[in-house]
């Protein structure tokens, strides 16, 4: 191909340099801006901006620190959720159910992941917060009301509210990439389980070890959704900028405080809060991501590796 | 002769094709069985129908006998966990579970709660392993990854894995043949000693291979049993016209 001169080949080779380097050339624009609007925050406040508390933005005090708290909160809320339904799917998916019925279901979790985010927050704020403060948060406050995370008034908006949305939301890819783990984990590990008098549950013990690293980085690259997540959260989690021990109360995120804000900061330095912020959601996520995919890789890879031995 | 399997009248299909044609067969305890024939025979399937992991396959099913110990393991409200743990199995390629060496002797050991204590584990991961003749090149790294383990170890550890449930019968699903010369000729070694307390039926595509740790030969050709005779006879004399063909090379 290096010896082919035609005019046409070159052409058609710059025009496909131009469009592979244009990716890497956006994300390093992107990050220049962000770094280079948020310097009056930068400047002002330093890497202290991380952990202040305050946000004022009239009294241009701005504290990153509740919407980190909010984020990371409602995204670990989202996994706790998440993680054991989506191995319970997988696992049913690839272990135990005939081709017949895992196909449909894997089709109708792949749906899950199509439906807008927005779809979901409508559906939180009208049927899933009316349920938590109807049904789900009494229940848990008759029953746990001794634990600081379930005290507090019910409005159905909130903390829990937004953790449970995000897990719905983040349950389809966790599930998807689950599941392509365990696919790849070689049959004949299944096999050798089977033939040492294993029962199906220790067989999947078994499938579940060899697919370990694929599923934390299932779990990671679900982690960064969901902390990434923005449309549905901002509806349901209350946005308001508190640090709370208890998961009925408001709180806000990193994405929603950026989605609800970004209009009305019309001053330089509550412009360049947000966009710091959002420089700060973009390297977490670009570190989760590449986590994830560098885990999910060493399953794939040693699968590959023991089929060619 | 004292039967430790007999297989009466077995069909096997998937599906709606027959991969088996009514195979009866006597397999003697403490002796070595090879079955032999050309890819696509039918020999892996029918060795695969004595632990019943076929049922694995949703499509397979299986009518006619196979009587271990004077039990019929196709009847109804056969427990397939006991049955496996009592024919273990060795498959063409080594999958050791990636834990460490020991880890891996131990797992049998320890799912089917065969152990009395630590001690006792011990011993016995350690008896497993000399009994595959392993013990010696792997006692000082018994905590690493069995994957650091050459081709023939891990072969030889998938054994050892295998001995370390006391089972009575061993299948073994062309043991050796990714194995290289050398590492081939440790596990034929090992497939003859072993012969004193298990009862083993091997696959096998090489015929060097039957005739050395042999004692009685089974020849398939499409799913179909066409001999099978002690493995001196077979060798020398067979009785098929079939049989003869193929050892001498006129096809497969």
């Amino acid at each position: 191909m290096a010896q082919s001169s035609t005019l046409g080949d070159k052409v058609y080779r710059t025009i496909l340099f131009v469009a592979a380097s244009s990716i890497l050339l956006i994300v390093a624009a992107i990050f220049y801006m962000m770094v280079q609007s948020s310097m009056p925050t930068l400047q002002r406040f330093g890497i202290g901006f991380l952990w202040a508390r305050e946000w004022n933005p009239s009294q241009e005090l701005f504290g990153a620190l509740p919407f980190i708290y909010g984020t990371v909160v409602s995204s670990l809320l989202a996994l706790l959720i998440a993680v054991p339904i989506s191995l319970g799917i997988a696992v049913f998916l690839v272990e135990q159910a005939p081709k017949k019925i895992a196909r449909p279901i894997a089709f109708m979790i792949e749906l899950l992941a199509a439906i807008p985010s927005v779809v979901y927050g409508l559906w939180g704020i009208f049927v899933l917060a009316p349920f938590i403060r109807e049904y789900l948060g009494p229940v848990l406050q008759d029953n746990l009301g001794f634990l600081p995370i379930f005290q507090g008034r019910l409005t159905g908006i909130g903390m829990l509210t937004g953790g449970i949305i995000l897990a719905i939301m983040i349950t389809p890819i966790v599930t998807a990439v689950v599941r392509d783990v365990l696919e790849a984990v070689p049959n004949t590990q299944r096999e050798a389980a089977l033939a040492l008098g294993a029962t199906k549950w220790e067989t999947t013990m078994i499938v579940l070890g060899n697919a370990a690293s694929g599923i934390a980085g299932a779990v990671v690259l679900g982690l960064g959704r969901a902390v990434g997540e923005t449309m549905a959260v901002t509806m349901v989690i209350g946005n308001s900028p508190q640090i709370s021990a208890s998961l009925f109360e408001p709180a806000y995120t990193i994405a929603s405080v950026l989605a609800a804000n970004f209009a009305d900061a019309t001053d330089e330095i509550y412009l360049s809060a947000l966009i710091e912020m959002a420089l700060v959601l973009f390297l977490v996520t670009v570190v989760i991501n590449g986590l994830a995919k560098l885990l999910i890789m060493s399953v794939a890879g040693r699968a590959n590796a023991s089929k060619h031995t | 002769m004292q039967s430790k399997i007999s297989i009466k009248d077995l069909d096997f299909f998937y599906g709606k094709e027959q991969a088996l044609f009514n195979i009866s067969l006597e397999i003697p305890e403490h002796e070595v069985v090879a079955f032999i024939g050309p890819s696509g025979c039918g020999k892996s399937t029918f060795l695969r129908t004595l632990n019943r992991m076929n049922d694995t396959i949703p499509i397979a099913s299986v009518s006619g006998q196979v009587i271990i110990d004077g039990k019929d393991i196709y009847a109804p409200g056969t427990d397939v966990v006991a049955l496996r743990r009592k024919v273990g199995m060795v498959f063409q390629k080594s999958n050791p579970f990636p834990k460490s060496i020991f880890e891996n002797v131990a797992y049998g050991i320890r799912i089917n709660g065969i152990h009395s204590d630590r001690e006792d584990m011990n011993r016995r991961v350690e008896k497993a392993l000399r009994d595959a003749a392993l013990w010696d090149e792997v006692k000082d790294r018994l905590t690493t990854s069995a994957f650091g383990l050459s081709g023939g170890q891990q072969q030889r550890l998938c054994i050892a894995r295998a001995l370390a449930v006391q089972p009575d019968v061993i299948l073994m699903d062309e043991p050796a043949s990714a194995l290289d010369p050398i590492a081939t000729q440790k596990i034929e070694e090992l497939v003859v000693e072993l012969k004193k307390d298990y009862t083993i039926v091997i696959v096998t595509h090489n015929m060097q291979q039957a005739a050395r740790v042999s004692d009685r030969t089974a020849f398939f050709m499409l799913g179909k049993l066409i001999e099978y005779n002690p493995t001196q006879k077979m060798f020398t004399n067979p009785d098929e016209k079939l049989t003869e063909d193929y050892i001498t090379g006129r096809f497969g």
